[in-house]
């Protein structure tokens, strides 16, 4: 236990630093309260340091959670990972942009209020501010999504995204001081439950079809005894209600109403913590299903135990699974872009960008990993442009930051206030006309996020979106990676606007001048994002070759597999109904 | 090393550009410009014309490595041959710009993304990268669409997205393509991961025929918008007549040259069975575009459309030589490329000077311009000449070496496929296009004559006629501008005509370098057929 607890330091660290911010940021002195935004920063880069030292314990045998995960009789004590060295990376990459994401939210909350105490018209009163609140949720919505990353059971990865979504809900109702903001909330609210709803189903479905809730047992039951109709239907159904978190259609319809009414440095939080969350659990999924058995040819049936040691569609998803899949990638991509094209706010477009990335990655999850068994390669090349899966992984990173940078000028940027002397957003494409003149720093970085979220070359966006259109490719998905182009070009028109506003138009007389928020950091995000998309673009290999190890899926080999009935007998003797009654879906 | 630096110098003077006060752009650029001219005219002096085939002047540094990506840059005949054109084109799209982009005008933003625009292109025709290739390919989108929005005519707006929409759709398929071709290639046994042009130019044939087929339908759907050939060619009007006079310039000198020699350098050598294959429907396409792009410009007012419409019918016949797949055909694609970016862009020159001077660009408004402008006059007939292909001047030599080589490319005597084509009539040469197709294609000859010489004779000859309202005292008129071309603007235009009249009278001049590039491209096709009619015939059995 102590072992696994190790394990999860980054975690513990951002917990602790929550409990500290939630009493810090209600002290009475403003001296004390500003820390909160400081504990959480130190936090986030203490967890990124022990994100990274963390990965030699992951791949040496001493690690109790991974290791020689299938050379070993499997016990229940010890959970394994299918996707082990994701989890390193993912949340390295967690803390990173959550770093950046920390910048941004500066000055979210509290804004009146504090004005109000400095100027001494009122005295601070723990109920009117959120202050610790607000940074509370911050933190444990990041803690939620590494959770997510090292998760080795259904129970923990339903527990985990609940913790990464429910503050995401009060996050967006108390960032503005808006009513559309707290309606936002409300309705992400409600449309979340059904989300969580739906795939928690699939989970029981699942566990109903399997016995098992740790993810590798049931990946050896699913193989031992073939996969049922009813973990079929679990698998995927779990996956359109994953749907939800990452913003893909059937379950996207939220999304444009909830960025909209939150506050832009929500909504960029919104398009990166639930959507990482969503494709972690996915690939957890995927791997759990499909991916993590050995190449065809690999391995035959054994002889003595008469175990079906390879799954009938060899290393790839169940069709029906793949099939879901490819068609929630096309429709996603596809209803994402048409929309965008129609909407004349920016974070609506934005908004439906997001649900358009999604359905990009959701092309590398199609993929899947290499399965060239080319990952011992000391460059790792031809495992990057194979596999999917790290396609995903990196794509993750570069979406984070490329939106973040688009979302942080927003966040930067804010009319002139009006008569009550509330600050109001921009939101309107006549707002960031000619911005390149007025704030050419906050200008260029819309120019260059923007221009890197076309995918545009030489920008971070194409060598984002280059892996998927390789590994779609290698995994023979051609249909779908040219519409993957096709819907890359339907982009450009809103991107273009999107980009070009700032730059080359120039403002209209009677809209109301912007001036720079008040608050330095959103501009630095900003600028740290911009810089970025430029600098990874050209020092990015190191991250790529990182997501490549970190793709590496866990193959169950032949004499790992120990008949049916030792399984069972060594997941602690579970009295669940063995698996191998229902009825075979693929033969 | 070299081709680095030409690729770097135009940036360099893009951030020199960028940070210097607007009165400084133009001197920066022209300098610049200037350079690299020099700098490519080294290179070609240079050039080792004997071992045209390979790409020369190589250097590689890596990028990105874990994607197999490479800066890898060299130049082999044809390609040096495009640099060298880009680089002429700079200081004369710099010239001609000086009363067109005043100070109020932003010419940081305007020379600066005029440089960046000659590196990419150089970029393009450097690359021995395939990624590279596609990333300079792309970029090239961005500062022509700046230069069109910006600095263009009335409906600019609409050009500028059109323009770009239509390149960047039809070219992420190509990508698509490009990653497929990389696919297979790492697919065979023993081979791993890269993009490089020649391993794949040369390794990556021998799919099946199918397969070919469908990668030519991708790639066509990139590099054919760009051509542009006929059905995809309705972004090009608008663009060419919306762009600022150098925007023009660029975009019929070099742009419309990224497509052709994507073909010839990516298409041929990959995908050569299907080439052969589909060469009578892409030479029908082709055709189409000559006869529809020349009765177009019969019946247009606007001068500028009509010499943009001209281009759709020449590029025609450009591919059209490239589509022959032979030796004849191949070379007069590839001077047709330079002598299009020539004459073509010297006409757009000399209508922005008209355009400068009357604010009009309408036939029914000018006329009989001979009286006014003389010096003007003799260059609009000389190019016009050019253009449609007089004896003794450039386009005539590559018009008739595409016509020739579909003439003998030799399908009317074969089944069409290589290594079935049996019986032939002496000089016909192994392709899939016939005498048909250069019977009809010459009509497009007849078509261009008409339609040229019937601009010219209502704009330069006959009754002086002359916008309503115009008077050479009043504010319409260019301060800076006397009322025939000043020295300035001659000085644009006569590198241009000497080059004319050389290529015209000594084409040798450029085959000498493309020569062993064309050669070395057929034998690769060659190759490729071979094995790839093979492959197809395994499928079929």
């Amino acid at each position: 236990m102590s072992e696994r607890l190790a394990f999860l330091r980054p975690e513990i660290l951002l917990f602790v630093a929550t409990c500290l911010v939630m009493v810090v940021g209600l002290s009475k002195t403003y001296a004390t309260r500003r820390l909160t935004s400081g504990i959480a920063g130190l936090a986030l880069l203490g967890a990124f340091y022990l994100s990274i030292a963390t990965t030699p314990s992951l791949t040496s045998a001493a690690c109790p959670i991974s290791g020689k995960v299938f050379s070993e009789p499997v016990s229940a004590a010890s959970g394994q990972l299918l996707l082990p060295a994701m989890v390193p990376f993912m949340k390295a990459t967690i803390a990173a942009v959550g770093l950046l994401l920390l910048l941004v939210q500066a000055g979210t909350v509290d804004r009146a209020e504090e004005a109000a105490i400095a100027a001494g018209k009122r005295t601070f009163d723990p109920l009117r501010t959120n202050r610790a609140e607000y940074y509370a949720f911050f933190l444990f919505s990041l803690t939620g999504l590494m959770l997510c990353a090292s998760a080795d059971s259904l129970i923990w990865l339903f527990l985990a995204l609940e913790l990464t979504s429910l503050p995401t809900y009060i996050m967006v109702a108390i960032s503005t001081a808006r009513n559309r903001g707290r309606e936002a909330g409300v309705k992400y609210f409600f449309l979340g439950a059904l989300g969580a709803a739906v795939f928690l189903y699939g989970f029981a479905l699942i566990y109903g079809g399997t016995g098992q809730t740790n993810l590798n047992q049931i990946a050896l039951a699913i193989r031992g005894n073939g996969l049922s109709t009813i973990t079929l239907a679990g698998v995927m159904i779990s996956l359109i209600g994953l749907g939800f978190k990452i913003a893909a259609v059937p379950m996207h319809f939220y999304t444009p109403d909830v960025y909209e009414g939150a506050a832009p440095q929500v909504s960029g939080f919104l398009a990166f913590v639930p959507k990482t969350a969503g494709f972690i659990a996915i690939l957890l999924l995927c791997a759990m299903v499909g991916w993590n058995y050995a190449p065809p040819g690999a391995d035959e049936p054994s002889a003595l135990t008469g175990v079906i040691t390879q799954s009938p569609w060899g290393t790839s998803l169940p069709e029906p699974v793949s099939l879901l899949l490819w068609v929630m990638a096309a429709l996603t991509m596809t209803v994402g872009n048409v929309l965008a094209l129609l909407q004349s706010s920016v974070k609506r477009v934005l908004a439906y960008s997001s649900i358009a990335h999604s359905g990009y990655m959701l092309v590398g999850v199609v993929a899947g990993p290499n399965t060239q068994a080319s990952n011992e390669l000391p460059s790792f090349a031809s495992a990057f442009t194979r596999s999917g899966v790290s396609a995903v992984l990196f794509y993750l990173l570069c979406y984070g930051v490329m939106n973040l940078g688009a979302f942080a000028v927003l966040a930067a940027v804010e009319r002139t206030p009006g008569a009550d002397g509330e600050a109001r957003e921009v939101d309107k494409f006549e707002d960031i006309r000619g911005l390149c003149r007025r704030d050419p720093v906050m200008g260029w970085c819309m120019v260059l996020c923007a221009l890197s979220l076309l995918g545009l070359p030489p920008l971070l966006g194409f060598f984002g979106k280059l892996p998927l259109f390789t590994s779609g490719i290698a995994a023979g998905q051609v249909a779908l990676v040219v519409i993957l182009g096709l819907n890359s070009a339907i982009a450009a028109f809103y991107y273009l606007r999107l980009a070009f506003a700032p730059f080359l138009e120039s403002p209209e007389e009677h809209v109301e001048r912007t001036v720079p928020a008040p608050y330095a950091t959103r501009r630095w995000a900003a600028v740290l994002s911009a810089a970025s998309v430029v600098a990874l673009a050209i020092f990015g290999s190191v991250l790529m070759r990182e997501a490549a190890r970190a793709s590496t899926v866990q193959r169950i080999a032949p004499a790992d597999v120990r008949t049916p009935a030792s399984v069972r007998l060594e997941a602690g003797g579970s009295a669940s109904t063995p698996p191998a009654r229902h009825s075979s879906l693929l033969p | 090393m070299l081709l680095f630096a030409l690729i770097l110098l135009p940036i360099l003077g893009a951030l020199a550009v960028a940070v210097m006060p607007g009165t400084a752009s133009r001197p920066l650029a022209m300098l610049t410009t200037l350079a690299s001219l020099a700098l490519a005219v080294y290179a070609a002096a240079t050039f080792d014309r004997a071992a045209g085939g390979t790409a020369q002047f190589a250097a590689s540094v890596d990028w990105l490595p874990i994607l197999g990506l490479k800066l890898s840059v060299g130049a082999d005949g044809v390609a040096m041959m495009l640099i060298l054109l880009t680089a002429l084109l700079g200081p004369i799209c710099v010239a001609s710009s000086a009363t067109a982009i005043g100070q109020g005008d932003r010419p940081r933003v305007y020379y600066a993304w005029l440089l960046v625009l000659q590196a990419a292109m150089t970029g393009v025709f450097a690359a021995q990268d395939l990624i590279l290739f596609y990333i300079c390919f792309e970029f090239t989108l961005i500062p022509m669409y700046i230069l069109i929005s910006l600095y263009g005519s009335t409906n600019r707006k609409r050009a500028a997205i059109k323009f770009f929409l239509y390149t960047f759709a039809g070219s992420v398929v190509a990508l698509a393509g490009l990653v497929y071709i990389a696919h297979a290639h790492a697919a065979k046994p023993g081979q791993s991961w890269t993009f490089d042009i020649d391993t794949l130019a040369t390794t990556a044939r021998g799919l099946s025929l199918s397969t070919q087929g469908w990668l030519l339908l991708a790639l066509m759907a990139g590099f054919a918008v760009k051509v542009p050939l006929f059905p995809v060619h309705t972004w090009l009007p608008l663009a060419h007549t919306e762009a600022p006079t150098a925007g023009s310039v660029i975009l019929a000198g070099v742009l419309l040259k990224l497509g052709t020699y994507a073909i010839y350098r990516l298409v041929l050598p990959v995908v050569p069975a299907a080439v052969l294959e589909y060469a009578p429907l892409l030479a029908v396409l082709c055709i189409v575009g000559i006869i529809y792009g020349g009765l177009i410009c019969w019946v247009q007012t606007d001068v500028k459309k009509l010499v943009a419409y001209s281009s759709v019918a020449h590029l025609g016949f450009c591919m059209l030589g490239m589509f022959a797949l032979n030796n004849t055909g191949v070379s007069g694609s590839v001077l047709y490329m330079i002598n299009h970016g020539l004459s073509t862009g010297a006409l757009f020159l000399l209508i922005g000077m008209i355009y400068e001077r009357y604010h009009t660009r309408d036939m029914k408004q000018l006329g009989g311009l001979a009286s006014k402008m003389p010096v003007w006059s003799t260059f609009m007939v000389f190019f016009t000449l050019a253009s449609v292909g007089l004896p003794g001047l450039n386009g005539f030599v590559s018009e008739f070496m595409c016509m020739l080589g579909a003439f003998q490319s030799s399908s009317a005597w074969g089944s069409g496929l290589w290594h079935s084509v049996g019986n032939r009539p002496v000089g016909a040469t192994p392709g899939s296009l016939g005498p048909w197709f250069a019977v009809i294609a010459g009509t497009g000859v007849i078509i261009a004559a008409m339609y040229l010489l019937y601009m010219v004779g209502s704009v330069v000859w006959g009754k002086l006629k002359e916008p309503h309202g115009h008077h050479h005292d009043g504010a319409h008129h260019h301060a800076a501008l006397p009322r025939d071309l000043s020295p300035r603007e001659i000085g644009v235009l006569l590198p241009l005509a000497v080059l004319c009249l050389l290529l015209g009278v000594y084409p040798k001049a450029l085959l000498m370098f493309t020569e062993p590039s064309v050669t070395q491209t057929l034998a690769r096709v060659q190759a490729g057929t071979t094995t790839g009619t093979l492959a197809a015939g395994e499928v079929a059995r």
